[in-house]
């Protein structure tokens, strides 16, 4: 029992504040602000101030959220428990450099089907700048994968299993298979730089050939490397992610082929680019209709598609990918324009992909997600079981 | 939302090391951790965290009643829950009927000189109750972190738990947003995915695990699945009679999203209101259908490339 009864302690409270005594010990004026009473960090928590990732590395989600002025929330706020307003998941530990390898997959596989078509119908400067920027691309992603590891050294453990199970796995064989043929099919674009005389002759006579049939090759992974990655994020217990699985594949598959197309426009004359602008068009196409999806079918679990970061990211992304697609249709004589059109396409895809993690991460962050789509499943499975 | 009843497919067998490919395995191991009896004084915890060598978590106080631990985390691998919970002066909580709301967690204060509720008058009194749980990984039938797992790392053992070989993981951190009850984590400075191992190393030997060697209260139960299912049931019926309706198993139905959790629990409340999600789902139920969506996605990229080249003459 308190040997003081705590009404004593009122006066040093705020007079706002209704909660219950909490008896600390008495607190002179003027007493070091930097300690905190017990319970204050929970308080700020709880009225909403706090923001952004505690000592613990949990970011507990506000209760209440300030909505954005134009940002209209489809779904009411419900009411829900929790414990703490802790998260009930774990936040993804990837960081930026899984976002960033989600728009290098995909603008390697863009690539390397605007190459493989270059490459069929006649078109070099196509097939170069597509070959080019698959290898650039796919470098970049390997970097960018080891990189995000815990322990980047043990990369190559990845290689030990096949596992049908795990998308990560998958993904490690399609990388495998994509990356050395991505890069023979570069390479070979070096033949002509090759003297025509002495030890380099076989070379250069034999890398045409195998670079043909790299790049066929190649191509024939990259819609599945173009895809994969959106199996990757919703075989996740992250709820945005995770029901948004029926559509995240056609939003990555159009923004893959739309950044491939976007990285031709910039390094293809006019001339030969007329694939690419088409293929922008297509690729946009996709993307717009998979995005509108993820963005109006999934209920609770689309908002954060729509709100916040996420939300700005995205609509970026539709902006750009509008005025990329009109650019390149408009301008198709100017190189310039052209170039700008491509620019503004890979932008979009860049600022696409980010929205997608970004949303997902939001999602796991907040126990709201996970707390009232499982309420709400239940309830329809309890109701369903009456039924019948 | 594209398929919302989804239930995973039909749920593995109950014996998921036969089905991982031991033969002759021995019967399924658990815990049971019935929340009505623990105390929190988290011997579980610091059992844990001496047998197992896990580091230190900081000196943290977090305001959350006496949790100060906040998570499971790499480096907690037993977490015990707080809930404070106001009730209404002179109404015991076994007088409410478990088909009433559930009281929202409130925090009281706590820890503080006085107990809650004491105001200076009588009218303003309130009563309280507390839940306290420890938390632990599930070790489940059907575990979205070892099946997501690139690198073989997490495995399953003849006792059916889920455990990490320290020594292959690379640190992907696939496992840790594919497990529905956020548990695995990547501890930071080291890289790795660290989880409670059901004290793989103990029960080898025919010991008890740590955790439930140390609970004085015997709220943490370790033995057969099975056995420990039966026993469940009992203590749910004997609460029921004893006028707590409230009480409930989380985590023994094979039939659940999870196809059943080796480490289940008895709570005194909804699932949520210990940070527990109401009903976990593997993520690698869906993934067929994620496959196949996928496969239509690279279909319409590859229709897209072609119809780019022979859709015009330039
Ligand atoms: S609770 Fe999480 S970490 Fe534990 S076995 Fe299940 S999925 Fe894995
Ligand atoms: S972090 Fe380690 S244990 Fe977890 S999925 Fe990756 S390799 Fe496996």
């Amino acid at each position: 029992m308190s040997p003081r009864p705590p009404a004593e302690d009122e006066p040093h409270r705020p007079s706002t504040d209704d909660r219950p005594p909490a008896g600390h010990g008495p607190r002179a004026p003027g007493e070091d602000e930097s300690r905190r009473p017990v319970g204050e960090r929970f308080r700020r928590f709880r009225d909403g101030v706090s923001s952004g990732a505690n000592e613990s590395g949990v970011t507990p989600a506000a209760g209440r959220r300030r909505r954005r002025a134009g940002e209209e929330l489809a779904v009411p706020p419900a009411e829900f428990t929790s414990y703490y307003g802790r998260p009930i998941l774990k936040p993804p530990v990837w960081t930026w450099e899984i976002a960033a390898y989600l728009f290098t997959g995909g603008l390697a596989a863009g690539s390397s089907l605007l190459a493989v078509g270059g490459q069929l119908t006649g078109r070099p400067a196509l097939r170069r700048a597509g070959r080019v920027t698959a290898l650039a691309a796919v470098t970049a992603s390997g970097v960018l994968l080891v990189k995000d590891l815990g322990r980047p050294e043990r990369f190559h453990h990845m290689l030990r299993v096949a596992k049908p199970t795990s998308p990560m796995s998958v993904g490690t064989w399609i990388l495998t298979a994509y990356g050395p043929a991505a890069g023979l099919a570069a390479i070979a674009e070096v033949a002509p730089l090759l003297p025509d005389r002495g030890p380099w002759r076989p070379v250069r006579r034999v890398l045409p050939p195998v670079g043909w049939a790299a790049g066929v090759a190649a191509a024939a992974v990259a819609p599945a490397l173009g895809t994969y990655t959106a199996v990757l994020l919703s075989d996740t217990a992250v709820p945005s992610w995770h029901d948004a699985y029926p559509d995240l594949p056609l939003v990555f598959a159009g923004s893959a082929l739309a950044s491939g197309a976007g990285a031709a426009l910039i390094a293809v004359p006019p001339r030969q680019a007329g694939p690419a602008r088409r293929l922008a068009v297509a690729g946009a196409a996709l993307e717009l209709f998979g995005a509108h999806r993820v963005e109006t079918r999934h209920g609770l679990l689309a908002e954060p598609y729509r709100t916040g970061r996420p939300g700005r990211l995205l609509r970026a992304g539709r902006a750009l990918t509008a005025a990329g697609v009109v650019g390149a249709l408009l301008g198709a004589r100017s190189r310039v324009v052209s170039a700008l059109s491509g620019a503004a396409l890979l932008a979009a895809s860049v600022a696409t992909r980010f929205g997608v993690f970004h949303a997902g991460v939001a999602s796991a962050r907040d126990p709201r997600y996970t707390v009232l789509p499982q309420r709400e499943r239940l309830q329809r499975r309890q109701a369903g079981e009456q039924d019948g | 939302m594209a398929d919302p009843v989804s239930r995973p497919d039909p749920p593995v067998a109950d014996d998921p090391a036969t089905a991982a490919g031991w033969v002759d395995a021995p019967p399924r191991m658990g815990f049971f951790t019935d929340t009505s009896v623990c105390i929190g004084c988290k011997a579980c915890e610091v059992a844990c965290k001496e047998w197992n060598g896990v580091p230190t978590s900081g000196l943290d106080l977090l305001g959350m009643s006496y949790d100060n631990t906040g998570a499971l985390t790499a480096n907690s691998w037993r977490h015990v829950a707080f809930v404070e919970q106001p009730r209404p002066a002179g109404h015991p909580p076994a007088a409410s009927t478990g088909a009433e709301p559930t009281a929202r967690t409130e925090f009281l204060g706590m820890p503080g000189a006085a107990p809650p509720g004491r105001t200076g008058s009588a009218d303003g009194r309130s009563d309280f109750r507390w839940l306290m749980m420890s938390d632990v990984c599930k070790h489940c039938t059907r575990a979205g972190c070892l099946d997501v797992c690139p690198t073989g790392a997490l495995f399953r053992t003849e006792f059916g738990t889920v455990v990490v070989q320290e020594d292959i993981c690379n640190g992907c951190g696939y496992c840790v947003s594919a497990c529905p009850y956020g548990v695995i984590d990547r501890r930071a400075d080291d890289g790795r995915a660290w989880k409670c191992t059901l004290c793989y190393d103990r029960i080898g030997a025919g010991m008890t695990p740590a955790c439930a060697q140390a609970c004085p209260t015997e709220s943490i139960q370790y033995g057969p699945l099975d056995e420990l299912r039966d026993r469940a049931a009992a203590r749910v019926a004997a609460l029921h009679e004893r006028g707590v309706p409230e009480a409930r198993l989380y985590g023994h139905d094979p039939a659940d999203g999870v196809g059943g959790d080796g480490a289940f629990f008895l709570l005194l409340d909804e699932p949520e209101v210990y940070g527990l999600p109401p009903d976990p789902q593997v993520p690698t139920a869906d993934l067929g259908r994620m496959w196949r969506r996928a496969g239509v996605a690279a279909l319409a990229m590859a229709a897209g490339a072609v119809a780019a080249f022979l859709g015009g003459r330039r």
